[in-house]
């Protein structure tokens, strides 16, 4: 092994090393403290948000209520308001989270992957390909269940993509997006003539509904679909924030440091196709989240994928329970998409970042 | 990984050595043929069809500054990428220190072969204390972060390269100089045997090339074989103890930086007429060079 020499870092190196170290460590104590806070926030959030709704239900009742199916305590609710909060809220809310979450995590890896800061997690064709076979299901009452197809599209958009960018060369970062752009707006397309050429009244909402991303449907189901690819795929995906520091590099380096540059690629390319897939079968395809909140807790916390990644799932779960809590409850009973939410928030909190952002350089 | 080498010890002996290698015209002890350090044998790198590494076979000694020389597009990035591991060569083997690169798993290869590659960039405003602990990639677990013998190998390789001051500035604002000290950190941390780095003095002001090439004497005298791809044939006679000589993919000449650099190889491999004078002051070689008329 080579023998650095080290003998000189003591007193001396961290005398000299002391403004450099300061900025560093206040940057790890501002992640020290946000950690804990964003957690506490998230847990929060989900007790909270139940609460919240057309039929008002007193906290303390919510949680009793959510223990007692956790096997603690007798239920205070009787069965209609337990039916709505175990029934509607609780698993609306977790699903919110989990795809909050999940957008979040797919989105940093996105851009990462592709060095690209406008990539979002759709950037494959994803969402469209996933509209495409929500529309299609809709529009043809065919009977496949409207997750499976939106998912089944997913997949479909998700290999023409990467058959499209292979055929190329080298699946390459500029290739896998104009690749994923090619596709996606021909699939966009082809969803659009869908609906001008068959479209009517009441299915003409639902698909609207859809394409601007909406959790109104979901139930437990929704939170088992989304939730598990959180638990499965996202996971892993938190932890791999060192190679994708190693990947901002380029390819040579990031092979020079012992990262097989193609598979590990592939593979996390495929691991976010599949996140979002989930994602977008149970929530259609809701914009913002995963490509502005990667830059927002980026412009917080600093570029480093080991922070932002599990940063940034905390934040989107949290954002994505209340730009949902304000679907449902600011004009009730009608809904809006939460798409439509998601955007009139978030980019105007983008905007104030990026501008203190500017003030403080 | 002992710290017991003495860092600062390098810079004079190693001029001294420099000189008599000079003057001795490739009559080192050291065999070829036998003994470890870097053995390149007839590897071929392909671009397309077009052989940009035309069965290059050389050595680098352990332990020695290696310049490897020649005109632009002559294929010194494209032999560098092969033995750092980046591309895969059409043919031939590299062996470091006896055993075979090509047979290596990715991170045990990247465990003993550091690449610094030139001018590579990153947008991403990191850290210089995280582009440096990029470095321990090739150990511990691929997913998750640093353990204690990784935080400890960064300092050692933070102090090594002399940027303790930079530790928590963001790498996009340095300069060219300090950057490059940072990625040869990262490299550091690395605990490579072979060194490798892409033209480490490029866009470096005088000064900055200087104490560039005086750390990498620095890492020879602790063991490290460094190989380096110089544009500059005086700071290579001057600093490097061997020379290999790439022209047009093939290995033209390689030995010893003074008796390889002729006058007759210079205007055959870069087409000028060139001689070389000794510095007054320090003996040091220095190139003359103009065109051939």
């Amino acid at each position: 092994m080579v023998s650095i020499a080290s003998s000189g870092r003591g007193g001396r190196s961290s005398a000299v090393a002391g403004i450099g170290v300061d900025a560093r460590r206040r940057a790890r104590r501002r992640t020290a403290v946000l950690a804990p806070l964003l957690v506490l926030a998230l847990a929060a959030s989900i007790v909270v948000a139940t609460t919240i709704g057309s039929a008002d239900l007193a906290v303390g009742d919510v949680l009793r209520g959510i223990l007692s199916h956790l096997g603690l305590g007798a239920n205070p609710l009787d069965p209609l308001r337990d039916g709505i909060v175990w029934g509607l809220r609780v698993p609306r809310v977790l699903t919110a989270a989990a795809v909050g979450a999940g957008l979040a995590i797919a989105g940093a890896v996105m851009q990462a992957l592709t060095r690209n800061q406008l990539a979002d997690p759709y950037l494959l064709g994803l969402s469209s390909g996933a509209s495409l076979g929500a529309v299609t299901v809709i529009l043809l009452g065919v009977a496949v269940a409207l997750p499976a197809a939106a998912f089944g599209g997913a997949l479909l958009a998700l290999a023409a993509t990467l058959g499209l960018a292979g055929a190329l060369g080298a699946i390459t970062p500029t290739r896998t997006v104009l690749a994923g752009v090619a596709v996606s707006s021909l699939a966009g397309a082809a969803t659009s003539f869908a609906i001008f050429w068959s479209s009517e009244q009441d299915s003409y909402r639902e698909i609207l509904g859809w394409l601007l991303g909406s959790l109104a449907g979901a139930r437990w189901s929704a939170v088992g679909i989304a939730g598990v690819a959180v638990l499965v795929i996202g996971i892993p995906l938190l932890l791999s924030g060192r190679i994708l520091d190693a990947f901002s590099f380029g390819d040579t380096t990031a092979a020079s440091l012992g990262i097989g540059v193609q598979r590990t690629r592939w593979l996390l390319l495929g691991a976010t196709a599949l996140l979002t897939g989930a994602l977008v079968a149970v929530s259609g395809s809701i914009g913002f989240v995963g490509l502005v909140l990667p830059h927002a807790v980026r412009l917080v916390v600093g570029p480093g994928h080991r922070t932002l990644l599990p940063l940034s799932a905390l934040v989107g779960a949290t954002f994505l329970i209340w730009a949902d809590t304000l679907a449902r409850s600011v004009f009730a009973p009608r809904e809006l998409p939460v798409g439509i939410v998601t955007a009139l928030i978030g980019a105007p909190v983008f905007a104030l970042l990026l501008a203190r952002r500017r003030s403080e350089a | 990984m002992s710290a017991d080498a003495g860092g600062s010890t390098g810079g004079s002996s190693a001029t001294a050595e420099r000189g008599m290698s000079a003057e001795a015209a490739g009559a080192t002890s050291w065999d070829r043929s036998r003994d470890g350090g870097l053995r390149v044998a007839d590897l071929t790198v392909r671009i397309g069809d077009r052989p940009v590494v035309d069965a290059a076979t050389f050595s680098a000694p352990p332990g020695a500054l290696t310049a490897l020389v020649g005109p632009n597009g002559a294929g010194k990035s494209s032999l560098l990428r092969a033995v750092a591991g980046a591309d895969r060569p059409a043919a031939g083997t590299m062996r470091l220190d006896g055993a075979d690169l090509g047979a290596l798993g990715r991170r045990e290869r990247a465990r003993r072969v550091a690449f610094v590659e030139q001018d590579a960039g990153t947008e991403l405003p990191l850290s210089v204390e995280a582009v440096v602990g990029l470095g321990r990639t090739p150990y511990g677990a691929l997913l998750g972060g640093p353990d204690r013998e990784s935080a400890d190998a960064v300092d050692a390789a933070i102090a090594s390269a002399g940027i303790e001051h930079l530790r928590g500035r963001e790498i996009t604002r340095l300069s060219g100089g300090e950057r490059q000290r940072v990625l040869l950190a990262r490299a550091l941390a690395q605990h490579p045997r072979l060194l490798l780095l892409d033209e480490p003095t490029n866009h470096l002001d005088i000064a900055a090339q200087l104490a560039a090439l005086t750390l990498l004497r620095r890492l020879t005298g602790e063991g490290v074989t460094v190989l380096a791809a110089l544009h500059d044939l005086g700071l290579a006679a001057a600093w490097a103890d061997d020379v290999v000589v790439l022209h047009a993919g093939r290995v033209v000449a390689e030995g010893a930086p003074l008796a390889t650099l002729t006058p007759e190889l210079l205007v055959e491999v870069y087409r000028v007429r060139a001689s070389w004078l000794s510095d007054p002051a320090t003996g040091r070689p220095v190139l003359a060079a103009s065109p051939l008329a």
